[in-house]
């Protein structure tokens, strides 16, 4: 049993302790935004922030998570896809198949709550998720564009 | 414009919630649809609010227009052009169009009547390109039709734009949706009679519009199969036997009986068993708890070594079979005044989609339906039907959004045979979902098939290509995967990319003594299509040892490779928009090295420079130009997106792309040692689209076998050793 706050709201979970995060948010909270790709941390499709960090949830035990630790996955990045990154991400076209992409709006995102205006090294250094179809060059001017939006 | 795009937004989203219906078979997941049709109703069109114009288009009495789609959406923007082509000759408001995929069995039920779902081979648009636009501009025709009826006067005086029928001299107008459904009880006319427009004239088409996919796929609602969920859905782990051929000899069922969630475990077939519980981490971790005891077979005696030497002999050997043979290869290379020589090779290479392999199956004793991301729906269908023992007419395959598909979801549907094995097993009406971990995704694949070549070239004394001889060993996928598509022997398609023939993958160059040949040397590693499959090899074999040519005759790589393109008018084409856009000749800053390449296949014509330097012995890319003849350019901006993506993709196989194989198993099981390009090892990406209009190419493939060649190319002249064995990561460039 864990108490998880995710995009605002308490849910109670049954679950073993050691169930990674990204099980728990798909198996058990029905949010399927957030998605397995390699279980090793090694790809970022499951990135979620918690406390505004963008995290790795599929090496994330569920039992690591306090019931204080806010959880915000893409379906609760913003209301109405409002954010300035998934507004930069419909303005450049950025994804393909798109199944990375949750996780790649939650590195982005985390990285300009950051700092408002990533240079391209401290976007080289941030975005470290994979993308199979290869959408790095969109994902790169999308971060830009964001920026300026935001400002 | 800012208005337009929100426009396209909520259109958008319109557009997942129908597409969502027709996956999921009508039933909500998690979410409330606006109607609650079934999967049948939504694919059959004579939708309640709608008219099926054709069984392309259904229109709305608020003109809004869904346009079915029978190809499959992995990424590579197929729909998205499609649905331009449609729209294009239906001379309809894009903004009101939305897209709907049918599914296998209502394609089987129709008597295929939307043709070939086969999503491979760059084959989406240009195979469906011309009766998907006459079905548009059918459509119109009828429309037009209904609304001269209404008014009674010549069809010839009406005029239309945008969905909107006009009558100018009586002064009348009126709207697609408003006549769609007198239209659709018209006769349709016979297609090939439909005159449809010039290329040149397109005003939907041909212009880089906005995906209709995008908007679900930035707020987590895109559904992936991977996401399916049906009421008392379990949820199935698998593992098969890490020896490929190998069976499965035991396991101890009773050592993982108490672990939570678990229902059953499941021999899926002689070597493969399964874990089936409430949750698939569940299922995961009761697997990875379950002793198993393989019979690994003769397979484990295989190694990258053993099939390294296999291939090697195939450089040699006498049962090599020739496509071109011009000349007298032998003998113009014996008495050459300069021999060059050099043996390359490449790895097997998995595809990694970034979903790994999944399907639901539901079974009861006269139904049987898969939700799966297929390149191919109908396989899917068949690969139901075959194992769940039902005729095909009681099966049914809803494609879904496929997380990426590179070939591996193509022809071969083992998951769904899996995931229906599994469902047998399970009270009927269960579903099951079956989704493969990384590991077992990485090590079960239909791996890009590993080769060898011996290239051989005769300069005359003024440094003139004189002969050319390839010779080519590695593996066949036809071999492995559709053995009757090799003819008296010959597996061509091995030689992708080196073919006689024009028109698909033709070699670009005339040389006066030319042999290609293949031997082939097969493995028990399982092989198949993974983007650009053959080209890719072929254009590193073909390029680099061009450039080593070049390079022995003392002359430019671009003049060198012109004086062999007299003939081939697009191949050079295109070769030189790279070399210009490219800035071929300039200067560069210092320590920045140039290459180039070019290729064919896919119908399409393909050129890449590189701008590479070196730092510490690391290869750095910094700026790739690309150019493509595709024939013609249905959404450039989506063009765009493929040629980056196959930078991406080429990059990843050049700088790391690598399995070995150890007792006869695969050795790299996940990211952390098959490594993928990220982000900051991204090059600026420069497209070059020369649209010639007199063919259809494709696009989601062709410009990567020009990625690796052009890279490595540059490598070259960077260090003055030309590089043959990929991955880069293996080399020492210092």
């Amino acid at each position: 049993m864990a108490t998880l706050n995710i995009n605002g709201r308490n849910h109670d979970v049954q679950v073993e302790a050691q169930t990674p995060l990204l099980w728990v948010l798909r198996e058990q909270v029905g949010l399927t935004g957030t998605k397995y790709g390699c279980g090793v941390a090694q790809c970022g499709a499951c990135s979620v922030h918690i406390n505004g960090e963008a995290r790795r949830s599929c090496i994330t035990p569920v039992g690591s998570v306090k019931p204080a630790d806010r959880i915000v996955t893409i379906e609760g990045l913003s209301p109405t896809s409002s954010h300035p990154i998934q507004k930069a991400w419909l303005e450049h076209d950025v994804p393909q198949c798109g199944y990375c992409q949750s996780g790649q709006i939650m590195a982005a995102s985390a990285l300009l709550a950051k700092n408002g205006n990533p240079s391209d090294k401290d976007i080289d250094a941030a975005m470290t998720n994979i993308c199979r179809c290869g959408t790095y060059q969109r994902i790169r001017a999308a971060i830009h564009t964001a920026v300026r939006t935001k400002a | 414009m800012k208005t337009k795009t929100h426009h396209n937004t909520n259109l958008s989203r319109r557009k997942f919630i129908i597409s969502s219906a027709a996956a999921t078979g009508g039933l909500a997941v998690g979410m409330k649809l606006p109607f609650a049709k079934s999967a049948h109703a939504q694919a059959t069109g004579a939708a309640a609010s709608g008219a099926e114009i054709n069984h392309w288009i259904v229109i709305k009495p608020d003109d809004s227009v869904v346009i079915r789609i029978a190809r499959a959406e992995m990424g590579q923007g197929t729909h998205t052009g499609l649905a331009q082509l449609v729209a294009e000759e239906l001379e309809c408001d894009w903004s009101k169009v939305t897209v709907e995929p049918i599914t296998a069995g209502q394609n089987l039920a129709r008597k295929r009547v939307w043709g070939d779902m086969s999503t491979g081979g760059s084959r989406g648009i240009r195979t469906s390109q011309d009766y998907v636009r006459q079905s548009g501009a059918a459509a119109r025709g009828m429309l037009m039709q209904a609304a001269a009826n209404e008014w009674k006067v010549p069809v010839g005086e009406l005029t239309v734009s945008n969905g909107v029928i006009t009558h100018a001299a009586s002064n009348h107008s009126t709207s697609y949706g408003k006549v769609a459904a007198a239209a659709s009880k018209l006769p349709a006319p016979d297609l090939k009679s439909v005159k449809l427009k010039d290329p040149r004239q397109w005003k939907i088409a041909g212009k880089p519009m906005k995906r209709v996919d995008t908007v679900p796929k930035l707020d987590g609602s895109q559904m992936y199969a991977i996401d399916v969920k049906l009421p008392g859905m379990l949820n199935a782990a698998i593992k098969q036997c890490p020896v490929f051929g190998g069976k499965l000899a035991s396991y101890d069922e009773a050592k993982i009986a108490g672990m939570p969630g678990v229902r059953k475990v499941v021999k899926v077939d002689d070597s493969t068993v399964a874990v089936v519980a409430d949750t698939w981490w569940r299922a995961k971790t009761a697997l990875d708890a379950l002793p198993i005891k393989w019979d690994e077979g003769d397979g484990a005696k295989a190694s990258t070594a053993t099939i390294a030497a296999h291939l090697k002999e195939g450089l040699t050997a006498n049962d090599a079979f020739a496509d071109i043979d011009n000349g007298d290869v032998l003998k113009a290379y014996a008495g050459a005044a300069k021999k060059v020589e050099a043996v390359y090779s490449t790895p097997f290479l998995a595809h990694a989609t970034m979903e790994p392999m999944t399907a639901t199956v539901r079974l009861t004793a006269d139904r049987a339906e898969v939700w799966v991301p297929t390149q191919n729906a109908e396989a899917s269908l068949a690969t139901l039907s075959t194992a769940s023992g039902l005729p095909l007419d009681k099966c049914e395959a809803y494609p879904q959004m496929l997380g990426g598909g590179f070939g591996r979801r193509g022809g071969t549907q083992d998951y769904v045979r899996q995931a229906t094995l599994i469902a047998k097993q399970l009270p009927a009406g269960t579903p099951v979902k079956l989704i493969w971990s990384r590991e077992e995704d990485m090590t079960h694949d239909f791996y890009r098939p590993i080769s060898q070549a011996l290239m051989q070239a005769g300069l005359d004394a003024s440094g003139n290509l004189e002969s050319l001889r390839i010779r080519v060993s590695g593996q066949s996928i036809n071999a492995h995967l559709s053995p009757t598509a090799i003819k008296d022997g010959k597996d061509l398609r091995q030689l992708q990319g080196l073919w006689k023939e024009p028109g698909d993958a033709q070699i670009g160059y005339t040389v006066p003594n030319l042999r290609t040949e293949y031997a082939m040397r097969n493995t028990h590693v399982p092989v198949g299509p993974w983007r650009g499959v053959n080209t890719n090899q072929n254009g590193v074999y073909l390029e680099c040892f061009m450039e080593e040519c070049a390079r022995a005759a003392g002359k430019d790589s671009l003049e060198f490779r012109r004086a062999l393109m007299k003939n081939h008018p697009k191949h050079l084409a295109v070769l030189n928009a790279a070399a210009d856009k490219g800035n071929w000749g300039k200067p560069l800053p210092p320590g920045v090295h140039r290459g180039i390449a070019q290729f064919m296949g896919y119908g399409s014509y393909s050129a890449a420079t590189a701008e590479v330097s070196m730092v510490d012995g690391k290869v750095k890319v910094h700026r790739m130009v690309l150019a493509l003849n595709c024939g013609h350019a249905v959404n450039p901006d989506q063009i765009a997106a493929q040629v980056e993506g196959s930078v991406a993709y080429g990059l990843s196989a050049t700088f790391y792309g690598e399995l070995n194989v150890e007792k006869g198993r695969i050795v790299e099981n996940n990211f952390h040692n098959y490594r993928i390009l990220q982000l900051a090892d991204m090059p600026k990406v420069e497209t070059v689209i020369v649209p010639t209009y007199d063919f259809w190419g494709g696009v989601g493939e062709p410009t990567i076998c020009v990625v690796a060649p052009a890279v490595l190319n540059a490598i070259y002249a960077a260090t003055g050793k030309p590089v043959r064995n990929l991955p880069l990561k293996n080399l020492k460039l210092v």
